[in-house]
């Protein structure tokens, strides 16, 4: 038993019905990692960028969770800023995740964290800080990035 | 196997503490007279020990240790107690007692009231009796998988949530064996709760899993009792009994050693660390961790700033400072403001400006307390590193062993003093170095000079013994009998000064600096 067979078909599925904002460039040799782009949603500090993920999925999939991980830089505080830029999503925490959770949930997940950071579950907690104290200068950092990586 | 009581004291298990001093206490008070006559205290103490020797220390607790056999008797015993209680199947009651925690009261109070509702929550439903079976279902397409045969073996829990046979066997196999979950294996399905029950990995799950998961399912024993905890040493496979509770802590260090040899501390996990309280220990090594290293640098090559205490290090020759912190400009030599200096900086003639005065005192205040800081750590990490070099120096010697016993006629049992002494130099290090940590935060009254005594009178035994223990080889054996008076001597301080601290403990007399609650 492969898991081949669901990817496929989880990728049929977005190839048919596209979630808006997320363009997922053709799977062909390699179905274990996803390249990915995402459009900064207007009325945020992304607007306007192009953000490229790479969607990392295990041998093991769906038994373990797949991994999100932004390539391009951005400044948001529930991607980590190192050379990974992992996101962090609860629900693909290893205890948390499900065999049925699909990618979809996934990728919609990830879109709405870029519409609205999640404060309480963050891996930089150095930004959430700066979105509390200051609101402004997190905006202003996150478009400056979004202005010098996303476009 | 019932908890140990008083009149088990003395078997096996509980005499691995003190064995060495127990051995050799005899000998002590007969050397008492010609090596420690004038030290009257000493003497009045024996009589007490001789005394009271069926009374167990202060610093002991009961508790017992268990193997993986034994635990599963455990086990098994309360499921037979509570089985009749309930008329439930063997199965269903180590469920019901799992899912309870092995509360057996707080089951049989809920079970009595509402069993129908017990039943169900611990996943027990009324279906629960049928034997769960696979099914083939026309036109199933499984969600895991997306397998879409018609001749595929299916199932599903209570819940409904049907899938595949080879997707949940995966899943289960996964769950099991790579995340070493047994007792809260939940339903596959995102967002329900439901889990799964013993009876499904056993129609599930290959032999190999099965055997995995029935060994999880003993540890969740141990984990959720808490009156039992792992021995912390890799590979040990020990759970020790102690009726100590984590609200006690303040009161009690309930040091046990386990059947692979290891002390450690029931409350906390950690290394054996009497006499200083689990909350103290820990205080400590947290503190160690953030100031020790640097602690000695800083307090040789900085000063602070006066205005907001940053620690800042003169790095050029020029005595005008600017704190990179708080912007205060101040003068290095005399910690005024560097406003009061004009141009006459190069004198630092404001030695009697009022302010500079007061930036002294309160940096004096600041280097206090490092210094206070620094004293103890020192000593504390100085026993840690002896112990050691003296357990290396042991190794050394046992192969001096056998040279001497060839070299001096003695024979193989007349050598092992050697170890006796090792082994309590080890030991008494151990208290030592965790009397610094205890004394850092004691409050200073007269029970600290009791305390203090008695941790000088056990350091000065320590350093002697282990200058003994120094000797080359060939000078070993001329001191054999000083050796072994000194290793008695040393078990018999060391057991004055815990029986102290952990009265102490027990009777709330020692005030420490912090809270230890």
């Amino acid at each position: 038993m492969s898991s081949s067979k669901r990817i496929t078909k989880e990728y049929g599925e977005l190839e048919n019905d596209p979630i808006p904002g997320v363009t997922i460039k053709p799977i062909d040799q390699d179905m274990y990692n996803w390249d990915i782009e995402m459009s900064g949603p207007a009325g945020t500090p992304y607007a306007n960028g192009t953000f490229k993920v790479r969607l990392t999925l295990p041998t093991e999939y769906p038994f373990k969770p797949p991994t999100i991980a932004f390539k391009t830089k951005i400044y948001h505080p529930n991607v980590s800023n190192d050379d990974k830029g992992n996101m962090c999503l609860g629900m693909l925490r290893t205890d948390d995740w499900k065999p049925s959770c699909k990618l979809r949930t996934v990728l919609t997940l990830a879109m709405k964290l870029l519409n609205e950071p999640d404060t309480n579950d963050a891996v930089e907690t150095s930004i959430v800080e700066q979105m509390k104290s200051n609101h402004d200068a997190y905006v202003q950092r996150a478009k400056e990035w979004t202005k010098t990586y996303a476009v | 196997m019932a908890m140990s009581s008083d009149e088990e004291y003395g078997s096996d298990q509980m005499m691995s503490d003190d064995e060495l001093d127990a051995d050799s206490l005899g000998e002590l008070a007969g050397n008492l007279d010609s090596d420690y006559d004038n030290d009257a205290d000493d003497d009045q103490f024996l009589e007490n020990m001789r005394d009271d020797k069926p009374q167990k220390p202060a610093y002991e607790v009961d508790y017992t240790t268990l193997s993986d056999a034994e635990l599963r008797n455990k086990q098994k015993e309360q499921v037979e107690d509570v089985r009749h209680i309930l008329g439930q199947p063997v199965e269903q009651t180590a469920i019901l007692l799992r899912y309870f925690k092995w509360q057996k009261e707080r089951l049989i109070d809920k079970y009595m009231d509402d069993p129908d509702k017990v039943l169900e929550d611990a996943g027990l439903g009324a279906e629960w009796n049928d034997d769960p079976k696979l099914e083939k279902v026309r036109g199933f397409s499984c969600d895991i998988c997306c397998d879409d045969d018609a001749e595929m073996n299916t199932y599903s829990m209570r819940c409904g949530h049907r899938y595949c046979a080879d997707c949940y066997k995966q899943y289960l196999e996964n769950k099991i064996m790579s995340e070493g979950e047994s007792g809260r294996i939940q339903c596959p399905t995102d967002g329900c709760s439901r889990i799964v029950d013993s009876k499904t990995v056993r129609l599930l799950a290959s032999p190999k899993v099965l055997a995995r998961y029935g060994e999880l399912l003993n540890r969740t024993y141990v984990d959720d009792k808490p009156n039992l905890r792992w021995c912390p040493a890799p590979e040990c496979e020990f759970a020790v009994d102690c009726a100590v509770r984590q609200t006690e802590l303040h009161k009690i260090i309930p040091t046990v050693v386990c059947n692979c040899g290891l002390r450690f501390c029931f409350g906390c996990g950690h290394n054996d660390h009497q006499p200083c309280p689990c909350a103290l220990m820990k205080k400590w090594l947290k503190k160690c961790e953030d100031d020790s290293e640097t602690a000695n640098w800083i307090s040789a090559h900085t000063k602070e700033c006066p205005k907001c205490v940053s620690t800042i290090e003169k790095n050029g020759g020029c005595n005008h400072m600017t704190c990179r912190k708080c912007k205060h400009e101040f003068c290095w030599v005399c910690m005024g403001p560097w406003s009061e200096h004009g141009t006459n900086w190069y004198n630092c003639n404001r030695f009697e400006e009022k302010s500079g005065e007061e930036a002294r005192g309160q940096q004096a205040k600041s280097r206090a307390s490092l210094e206070r800081y620094l004293h103890y750590y020192n000593r504390y990490a100085n026993h840690d590193h002896s112990a050691k070099l003296d357990k290396d120096l042991y190794v050394k010697t046992e192969k001096k062993m056998t040279s001497l016993q060839s070299s001096s006629g003695m024979s193989w049992i007349e050598v092992q003093y050697l170890e006796a002494a090792s082994t309590a130099l080890q030991q008494c290090r151990q208290t030592l170095k965790w009397t610094y940590a205890f004394a850092f935060y004691l409050q200073r009254n007269n029970d600290t000079y009791i305390f203090e005594d008695n941790q000088r009178d056990l350091e000065m035994a320590v350093e002697q013994l282990s200058e003994l223990f120094e000797k080359p080889a060939d000078q070993l054996a001329a001191s054999r009998k000083e050796m072994v008076d000194k290793t008695a001597y040393v078990g018999h301080r060391r057991r004055i000064l815990l029986e102290d601290t952990a009265n102490g403990l027990r009777d709330e007399r020692w005030q420490f600096t912090t809270d230890i609650r």
